[in-house]
């Protein structure tokens, strides 16, 4: 019976090709502006490492001025300072941990075909590998013994590596940047970030570094970070009184594998910032925090408001299409009374027809999901031209297309029950005295 | 017009009336509410920097290696820079207005005062500064060239003279009538010495174009160096832009073999690219509004041409009885103005309860009132050309139809 009814449902598409034509777009337009806005804002809200999210806590000081805090909203400041990030290292009180800074540094290669170039890095801990899982294509992190040697080490990105050895295993190489050669230990494979979600501070869809080392020898060498950096006070003349101040530019995440060393730790900050505020530091009331992985993002706004507000009008335009197409089925199905009163005199029950025109609904629906889907990959490649930063997170996959097109079919078949409902309460009689 | 018999018309059709009202209402809502959120885009979008932008472009040294010496590099830049066919002006500062990326500090009117009495970016220029902006000095005078000196970022001792724009100095200095002269502190600090404002600028942007401070610079005569890095701006003869970064880039490039050339780009370019969102905003808005209009338009058009098949043999015996053709077309007409604006008195609150979600959620601020009544007029619009097709196919029913029977 479903067959058939599906049968009909088609036929009857194309016995009204205008009407049918008008439902059919305004439920694809319907479809493609919500799904495509819609993609975005799931692509760049959702976890970016589900199975640890909750185990990695972004670490948030308040060592900020007494007379105002570092944001209007209370928050601590969004990166800590050199003390703090070394002091939480040495202490070494996460099950991992890892203090970390953007820089970009002059590469000078050996290869006289390739130019000098611009990389951007990050100078962190080994544990950073650990922490947030890289895939490597060579080697392996350094050690930890190689951040207490301020080791001359270096992991590269793939892309990096291609441009200078070509691609292949270059573990031991040594790589020249302003002057000091770097020896390589590992190699990336590419790796693909929606959401660069370990540095919110500086670009939430900016790609991974092009290359790692260490912190300490990043320090040892001197790199200011390249990336974001607050003072709330004057550092002072020099180097070592910057390292000294209380400017904040490094951002610091731990790893901590259960609720109970989730306590632990944060107990362990407030007695580190009640023993700081013994010597002067740490001027405000005591405000650590230690956020997760999806906190993290939800505090930083990573979802921008321009897309939260195109998902409510996406969402608002498809209500539109559904009235719309609500109108125009019960003017179709309304025009068929006669054929209803034939079949309801030959014996079909209300419910029979109920079936039929609910799928005929349904058909609608589908074809409109189909052309939506269309629409939908359209708007994303729309979406892709007009932000160029979001072009990791404007892609369909399995789930959004079988929602696309679930959704679609469930828009249409609600769009259809009162039209339906109307269509059998037609009575036989009435449309066979003519 | 006799309304009556359209009224109780309606009255047997009521869904379909809700329908069409409610997608009227609904549009009303969207379109006001998306159409203000596009102007404070454009508006945005179309403030002055303050620059000359059309002649404008920055380029980005970085030397590598133990040797490099970045006073020099830059010194001889400039000498090349200035020489260069074209250039009207060249400076090296550490900051641009649209760049998003820069320098600020609070500044105070007393040593000692806790709180800044006002924010600033600063941009660190030498005695070529103000020409290269392109800005315009309305009071004081320029940096002298004896004033520049060569400072990094680890250095303490900020300069003691300084240019500023008007916004700032009305935030600093609001009852005085001319700020030159004047004295300010940075920071806070008990022991801090006093700097001097030598001239006021007319207006020159902060880097940050979303900040709260984006009409507050200050500019301060120093080379700043972030290590081995300088970044130049350059003002060209009107016109002359595009050849003179092609210039310039390769004579920069070949000058010094042991740095890196870099972000040679034009002010238009930095524009379009900082805006780049609000631009992505308002063209994606821009499209909802179209589409939206186009729905409901042909919304009102299937729901008109289905009532006009429906009632063929009422039009026919109305056209028999004496009406005219003119009269049917009012009919429809009327019957279309008065679903419409039904929906538009619904759609009316609808879009201030919509401008009250945005500006509680988002603290957007509160949409204008003429938005809805200009909504009114162009929907009704819309709905009298939408309706005008069917209803001028019903004024063509001959009144013969009367006698028919199906």
């Amino acid at each position: 019976m479903f067959n058939y009814y599906l049968q009909l449902g088609l036929r009857s598409l194309r016995r009204n090709p205008i009407l049918t034509a008008l439902m059919v777009l305004g439920i694809a337009l319907g479809i493609g502006a919500s799904m495509t806005t819609l993609t975005v804002f799931y692509l760049m809200g959702s976890d970016p490492i589900p199975w640890k999210s909750s185990k990695l806590h972004y670490v948030q000081l308040d060592n900020w001025s007494p007379d105002e805090g570092a944001n209007s909203d209370n928050q601590p400041p969004d990166q800590v300072t050199y003390r703090d990030a070394v002091a939480l290292m040495d202490a070494g009180k996460a099950d991992k941990q890892a203090a970390m800074y953007k820089i970009s540094l002059p590469v000078q290669p050996e290869n006289p075909d390739v130019k000098p170039f611009m990389a951007l890095g990050r100078a962190t801990y080994a544990d950073f590998f650990g922490l947030f899982e890289p895939a490597f294509a060579y080697g392996q992190a350094w050690g930890r013994d190689q951040d207490a040697q301020h080791a001359r080490v270096i992991v590269l990105s793939d892309q990096t590596n291609e441009t200078l050895f070509g691609g292949g295993d270059s573990v031991g190489k040594s790589v020249r940047m302003d002057g000091v050669d770097y020896t390589v230990v590992g190699v990336l494979k590419k790796w693909d970030l929606r959401v660069k979600y370990y540095d919110l501070t500086n670009g939430a869809f900016n790609n991974p570094e092009e290359f790692f080392m260490p912190f300490t020898t990043a320090i040892d060498t001197k790199r200011r970070s390249t990336g974001n950096n607050s003072c709330w006070r004057s550092p002072g003349a020099g180097w070592e009184a910057y390292l000294d101040s209380d400017c904040v530019w490094i951002q610091m995440w731990v790893q901590l594998d259960s609720p109970a060393r989730q306590e632990e730790y944060m107990a362990f900050l407030n007695s580190y910032v009640e023993e700081q505020k013994k010597l002067g530091r740490f001027p405000r009331p005591l405000n650590n925090r230690l956020p997760d992985v999806k906190q993290w993002m939800t505090d930083q706004e990573v979802v921008s408001r321009d897309v939260e507000v195109q998902v409510g009008l996406a969402f608002a335009f498809l209500m539109v299409c559904l009235i719309n197409t609500i109108g125009l089925l019960l003017a179709k199905f309304t025009r068929r009374a006669g054929e209803i009163g034939l079949r309801r005199a030959l014996g079909a029950s209300r419910r029979q027809v109920f079936a039929q025109f609910l799928i005929e609904s349904g058909v609608v629906g589908l074809s409109g999901g189909l052309i939506g889907l269309a629409l939908t990959g359209l708007g994303l490649v729309a979406v892709r031209s007009l932000y160029q930063q979001y072009a990791n997170v404007t892609h369909l996959d399995w789930t959004m297309v079988l929602m696309t097109i679930g959704l679609a079919i469930l828009a249409a078949v609600l769009a259809g029950l009162y039209p339906t409902w109307r269509a059998c309460r037609v009575q036989p009689a009435a449309q066979l005295k003519m | 017009m006799e309304i009556r018999p359209i009224l109780s018309a309606l009255m047997r059709s009521k869904v379909s009336m809700i329908l069409i009202g409610l997608q009227v209402a609904l549009t009303l809502a969207i379109v006001c509410n998306a159409l203000f959120i596009i102007g404070q885009r454009l508006d945005l979008m179309n403030r002055p920097s303050g620059m000359n932008e059309a002649d404008t472009f920055t380029i980005g040294s970085i030397g590598f290696g133990q040797g490099f010496d970045v006073r020099s590099t830059i010194t001889a830049d400039l000498n090349l820079l200035r020489g260069l066919p074209g250039v009207a002006a060249a400076t090296t500062t550490n900051a641009f207005p649209l760049s998003n990326s820069g320098w600020s500090s609070g500044l105070s009117l007393a040593p000692g005062q806790r709180t800044s009495t006002a924010n600033t970016a600063f941009y660190f220029v030498d005695e070529h500064g103000i020409a290269a902006f392109g800005t315009q000095l309305v009071a004081g005078r320029d940096f002298k060239a004896e004033e520049i000196g060569f400072r990094t970022p680890n250095d303490e001792q900020l300069p003691r003279v300084a240019i500023m724009t008007r916004a700032l100095a009305k935030l600093m200095f609001p009852d005085v009538a001319d700020p030159v002269g004047k004295s300010f502190y940075f920071g806070g600090d008990d022991d801090a010495e006093p700097a001097t404002v030598i001239g006021i600028i007319d207006h020159l942007q902060a880097p940050w174009v979303g900040s709260s401070i984006v009409d507050n610079a200050l500019l301060l005569p120093s080379v700043l160096t972030g290590g081995s890095s300088a970044s130049y701006l350059i003002r060209t003869e009107p016109g002359r832009r595009d050849e003179v970064m092609k210039a310039v880039e390769e004579k920069l490039g070949t000058a010094n073999r042991s740095r890196i050339v870099r972000g040679l780009r034009s002010m238009e370019d930095r524009r379009t690219q900082v805006y780049a969102e609000d631009r992505a905003m308002t063209i994606i808005l821009g499209s909802v509004i179209v589409a939206l209009l186009g729905i409901t338009a042909l919304g009102i058009v299937g729901m008109a041409s289905f009532w006009v098949a429906q009632r063929t043999r009422q039009i026919g015996t109305r056209r028999a009885l004496g009406a005219t053709r003119g009269d049917i077309l009012r009919y429809f007409q009327t019957e279309n103005f008065i679903i419409t604006t039904l929906g538009l008195i619904v759609g009316g609150v609808l879009a201030y309860a919509f401008s009250l979600w945005l500006m509680n959620s988002y603290q957007s601020p509160r949409l204008p009132w003429y938005y809805v009544p200009v909504g009114f007029l162009c929907l009704w619009l819309l709905g009298q050309l939408a309706v005008l097709g069917p209803a001028l196919r019903a004024s063509r029913v001959p009144p013969a139809v009367a006698t028919r029977s199906v």
